[in-house]
């Protein structure tokens, strides 16, 4: 498997970057007279995978929310498609968020509804489709993310890997052209915290999406990330591929790798199966 | 021997203690003042999402189970006791001036334009403003309400409005029910126990009773109803942090309507008293 992994992300590294559809200028965001953003510029490319990574409570998540304008910033701008969405009403983000799909760290079911309500509402809210076409959709992203059959089984019999694998599901059935993953592998067991990460890689191919990926997962930033952004006191300290944050000598994020149990600033990536995912 | 003046450092630190009363009553005030705000805001958004597509009307189907029908039992309870007691009560501090005679009147009045409104408000605030709260507040812990937010749904117009509307139109349906229960109480006991007739005892409501009463008295509901869902889904929208604050917003969902039920009561009562 971690020969695939490699071959993918070799893969990945060379690929051409597209257009940028995501811009912050200058975002500040303060929380309890906390800096947690402090001036972000920071530009997200079409197609490309972005892990940003950092300590737990450095704002990853708050930076992550903005880009749908769930959360808005104190100060500066955040374009999405060209569209200010820190400035937008609710409604008027509506045609944005239809385009920006988010995975939630807990996958966000809605309890009272099954797998298949869950999957289809988006459909039935934003789309004109028959009852059978989006029973048929509904199937197909199942099926995409490796849980077929289970339409009728509520999120309270699932696991935590199958219900994010659910969410993921109803994340891609609007087919978005971002898809924000919220620490899609925090609390899953590594080899489930792989096969997440797989989906990820998968999907981000499959549909030519973009993806921001917040997680301090660093298995999971290797498996799919072209760019690491590494968010350290409200700014981010290091943007590159994987392998030159390996190699960079930048002493917080370095250390930061080294809390996470793995050796960097030397050399090669240890390979995924070496480490066992124990940063998870 | 004249008092000792007062040290600078007396009157600093006296000075302070104010001051910190100052700013705590200060910092209060402004959290009413928002609250209150916040109130009138999602109010706002309430009308306008009541006004415009999309409806969810199958929402609104379960709401109203959820809020008028599965609440029919404990309002009937409390109804059916209260015109028992209040029979009761008249036949016994109104013995000496043949009170058996205004029983009827007493009970009939007293549910329908006061008792009967305002004790299935206080239930159904506690039952369904409760539920309310703990229902949204979860929903906000778990990220299912950033989650709607997300897809482009207004949590307002999914979660607000089938439950206000819901509530704002099984209110009266629950106080009607209620006053014909606590009536049928109150003739119960003056039947069984006081060996009152029945014909006497509903002769007096029919002639005492105007449509007037009973348009006071259900008209209030309307506006207990509103507020009612509107306190239990700002509760719950606000809850921020973990299941813990789900426990106490609801309990202050459940101290904050019946409170803004009985001070209501009286604008209301006057209102339609001057109409």
């Amino acid at each position: 498997m971690s020969i695939a992994v490699q071959t993918e992300g070799s893969r990945r590294a060379g690929r051409v970057r597209g257009e940028k559809i995501v811009e912050f200028r200058e975002v500040w965001k303060r929380y309890a007279n906390r800096e947690v953003l402090a001036g972000v510029n920071f530009q997200i490319f079409h197609g490309e995978v972005l892990c940003v990574l950092g300590p737990s409570g450095t704002g990853k998540s708050v930076f992550l929310r903005h880009i749908n304008g769930l959360t808005k910033p104190d100060d500066g701008e955040v374009e999405v498609f060209g569209q200010p969405v820190a400035r937008l009403s609710e409604e008027e983000l509506s045609p944005v968020r239809r385009r920006v799909a988010m995975l939630f760290q807990g996958g966000a079911l809605f309890d009272s509804m099954n797998v298949e309500q869950n999957v289809a509402f988006p459909l039935k809210e934003h789309t004109d489709k028959s009852l059978e076409e989006i029973s048929a959709l509904v199937a197909e992203k199942l099926q995409m993310v490796g849980l077929p059959g289970t339409q009728k089984k509520m999120p309270s019999e699932l696991s935590g890997g199958m219900r994010k694998r659910v969410a993921l599901a109803r994340s891609i059935a609007l087919e978005p052209e971002i898809i924000l993953y919220d620490e899609p592998t925090t609390g899953l067991d590594p080899v489930t915290s792989e096969k997440i990460a797989q989906l990820i890689a998968e999907m981000n191919l499959r549909l030519q999406t973009t993806s921001v990926v917040v997680t301090h997962d660093i298995v999971t930033a290797r498996t799919v990330a072209d760019r690491i952004a590494f968010l350290h006191q409200g700014r981010f300290q290091f943007v590159g591929s994987f392998q030159e944050a390996v190699r960079t000598g930048h002493p917080v994020l370095q250390e930061y790798f080294r809390s996470m149990g793995f050796p960097c600033g030397t050399g090669d990536f240890p390979a995924v199966g070496e480490n066992g995912g124990k940063n998870s | 021997m004249p008092p000792l003046p007062e040290s600078a450092t007396t009157v600093f630190y006296r000075n302070i203690r104010w001051l910190r009363f100052v700013d705590r009553f200060g910092r209060k005030g402004q959290g009413a003042v928002e609250y209150l705000g916040y109130l009138a805001q999602l109010a706002g958004e309430f009308f306008t999402a009541s006004v415009t597509r999309p409806f969810y009307s199958t929402e609104l189907l379960r709401e109203m189970d959820e809020i008028g029908v599965k609440s029919v039992s404990i309002t009937g309870i409390t109804a059916l006791f209260t015109g028992m007691v209040l029979a009761l009560q008249t036949a016994y501090s109104l013995s000496a001036f043949g009170g058996k005679l205004f029983i009827g009147r007493v009970v009939s009045l007293s549910l329908v334009r006061e008792l009967g409104p305002v004790l299935t408000a206080l239930m159904v605030g506690g039952r369904v403003g409760s539920g309310i709260t703990a229902e949204i507040g979860s929903m906000v812990v778990t990220e299912q309400v950033d989650a709607l937010r997300a897809m482009a749904i207004s949590p307002v117009r999914r979660l607000v409005v089938p439950r206000a509307i819901a509530t704002v139109v099984m209110m009266p349906v629950l106080t009607a029910l209620a006053d014909v229960l606590g009536i049928l109480g109150g003739l119960g006991f003056a039947v069984l126990a006081l060996q009152m007739t029945m014909q006497d005892y509903l002769s007096s409501i029919w002639n005492q009773l105007q449509i007037s009463d009973i348009g006071s008295g259900l008209g209030k509901t309307f506006f207990f109803g509103f507020e009612i869902a509107l306190i239990g889904c700002a509760n719950g929208l606000r809850v921020e942090g973990g299941a813990s604050s789900v426990g106490v917003a609801t309990t202050r969902t459940v101290v904050l309507a019946s409170i803004s039920v009985l001070v209501s009561d009286f604008f209301l009562t006057k209102l339609f008293l001057s109409l």
